[in-house]
């Protein structure tokens, strides 16, 4: 059973997002982690990339395949998570604290799941 | 409908997350994940269910000469109790599959081929059995275990008469007592690193799996699924069919001259190799200079030419780098080559460097 912290939101798509001062923090939940097993490569978009809610902004290479990272928001990232290109294991290790990218001057927000409906829709994909 | 190997359960059991495979449900990784499962084989040892493998028995006294008429190599002074690599090739010279010959008596040669070609190989064996020659398909009575690892003669030693054991590489035992389990014992394996494949008849398959991991705790042996298996062999430059040969590729294109004889007077696909030449087409491995992982079906660029494919692609866990296979132009296949490779619309730097990328102590 996967870890899915309450005062988290999250997406269909398995990324989670937190919110503080209109600052919206994105990563990779633990059931997607676990999905995806052991991540050896991540590709993040660069400090003033524009992120439309719904696209791919990043991506994650396990050893077997590579899978995109879907944006919940459309805003400019005004932070990424450089430790991350370094230590893609870091996302297996500790999901929910390596966050990838800090997204600012927010126009949209995607659909959001709070942890009981996400937990509901990670039961039901098993 | 996928079929289960009589391990099926065990996998489950061992927490192995279940995919479709060459016809089969096997478990592409354990709970311990694809990376742990490689450097287990790599450090100390592990064990994988290959009993999809298919096997098949040629005996009599046109034996020999039937599997020297069907394989590339030449099967003609080799003793018993060893064991040789080959390949099948059609009429054109492509790889229906390759393949490993066991010699068990003068006219008795048992060979194992890959599971996703099984029932085609069947046919085209059959097909070209010469005369005084029986042929049988045991794959559905026989189970396969493969122990991988430099530590695999120590689990092997808790469980059996270490001097019953194959004493050198591609060399097998037929009868050899594990855990009281008769098993048929080869150094062989398809991870580049030291290990035994043990066949054993399926009802005794999860007795012997049992006893494997009660001996291996104190090796460090965990099972490892598909996943490992493919970037084991891959860090090994060991060739997978469909990947690095089908049947549009002849073996020489492929890379596989050691298991090719040409001098031999005949096989199928003989002529046809002849006739091609010189490959234009080569194997080449490549190792990634710049960030980023190549993968099978990828484009590969000397400056604005396309001058090959990859054929298999990864992130080499033990190496801790992008490697690939390619199929590349022999006028751009020496190594030191700097090509590039096309990596999801972007080019990144590839070199091309000896294989195996990865060879045992």
């Amino acid at each position: 059973m996967s870890t899915i912290p309450a005062e988290l939101s999250y997406t269909k798509s398995h990324e989670w997002v937190s919110v503080e001062d209109d600052v919206y923090t994105i990563g990779l939940t633990d059931y997607a982690q676990d999905a995806l097993g052991d991540l050896v490569f991540v590709n993040l978009p660069e400090e003033g990339d524009e992120v439309v809610a719904g696209e791919a902004f990043a991506d994650v290479e396990s050893v077997k395949a590579v899978s995109d990272v879907f944006s919940p928001v459309t805003g400019v990232v005004i932070a990424i998570n450089e430790e991350l290109l370094d230590a893609p294991e870091t996302i297996n290790e500790d999901p929910y604290g390596a966050w990838f990218v800090r997204v600012g001057n927010v126009t949209e927000v995607g659909d959001l799941l709070d942890a009981d409906a996400y937990a509901a829709l990670c039961e039901q994909e098993g | 409908m996928e079929r289960k190997t009589p391990l099926y359960d065990i996998h489950v059991e061992e927490g192995g997350k279940i995919v479709p495979f060459a016809g089969y449900l096997l478990p592409v990784q354990y709970g311990t994940g694809i990376i742990a499962e490689h450097e287990a084989v790599r450090t100390q040892v592990g064990l994988f269910d290959v009993s999809h493998m298919g096997e098949v028995l040629f005996t009599g006294p046109g034996a020999l000469a039937t599997i020297n008429h069907l394989f590339t190599n030449d099967y003609t002074d080799m003793p018993i109790g060893r064991v040789r690599y080959g390949v099948m090739c059609n009429e054109h010279g492509g790889c229906i599959d390759d393949l490993i010959v066991y010699k068990f008596g003068e006219e008795e040669y048992f060979v194992v081929v890959n599971a996703s070609n099984r029932e085609k190989d069947v046919a085209h064996m059959e097909a070209n059995l010469l005369p005084d020659t029986s042929f049988e398909d045991l794959s559905d009575g026989i189970a396969e275990l493969a122990l991988q690892g430099p530590l695999a003669k120590d689990v092997m030693a808790k469980l059996c008469d270490i001097d019953q054991l194959p004493k050198g590489y591609y060399r097998a035992v037929r009868h050899v007592e594990v855990a009281g389990i008769d098993c048929m014992v080869s150094r062989t394996g398809y991870t580049g690193e030291f290990g035994y494949e043990l066949y054993c008849a399926p009802s005794e398959a999860i007795a012997l799996w049992r006893a494997l991991r009660e001996a291996g705790p104190e090796f460090g042996l965990i099972p490892c699924g598909l996943g490992a298996r493919d970037t084991l062999r891959l860090e090994a430059s060991m060739p997978l069919y469909g990947h690095e040969m089908d049947e549009d590729t002849t073996p020489l294109e492929a890379g596989l001259n050691l298991g090719v004889r040409m001098n031999k007077q005949e096989f199928i696909g003989r002529e046809a190799i002849l006739a091609a030449g010189e490959p234009k087409h080569i194997r080449v491995g490549l190792e990634a200079t710049g960030r980023g992982i190549m993968r099978e079906h990828m484009d590969v660029y000397a400056g604005g030419e396309l001058v090959g494919h990859t054929t298999s692609g990864t992130f080499a866990p033990h190496l801790k780098k992008a490697i690939a296979m390619a199929r590349i132009d022999v006028s751009h296949s020496a190594v030191g080559t700097e090509l590039e490779v096309e990596v999801r619309g972007r080019r990144i730097p590839a070199t091309i460097v000896p294989m195996p990328f990865y060879k045992h102590a």
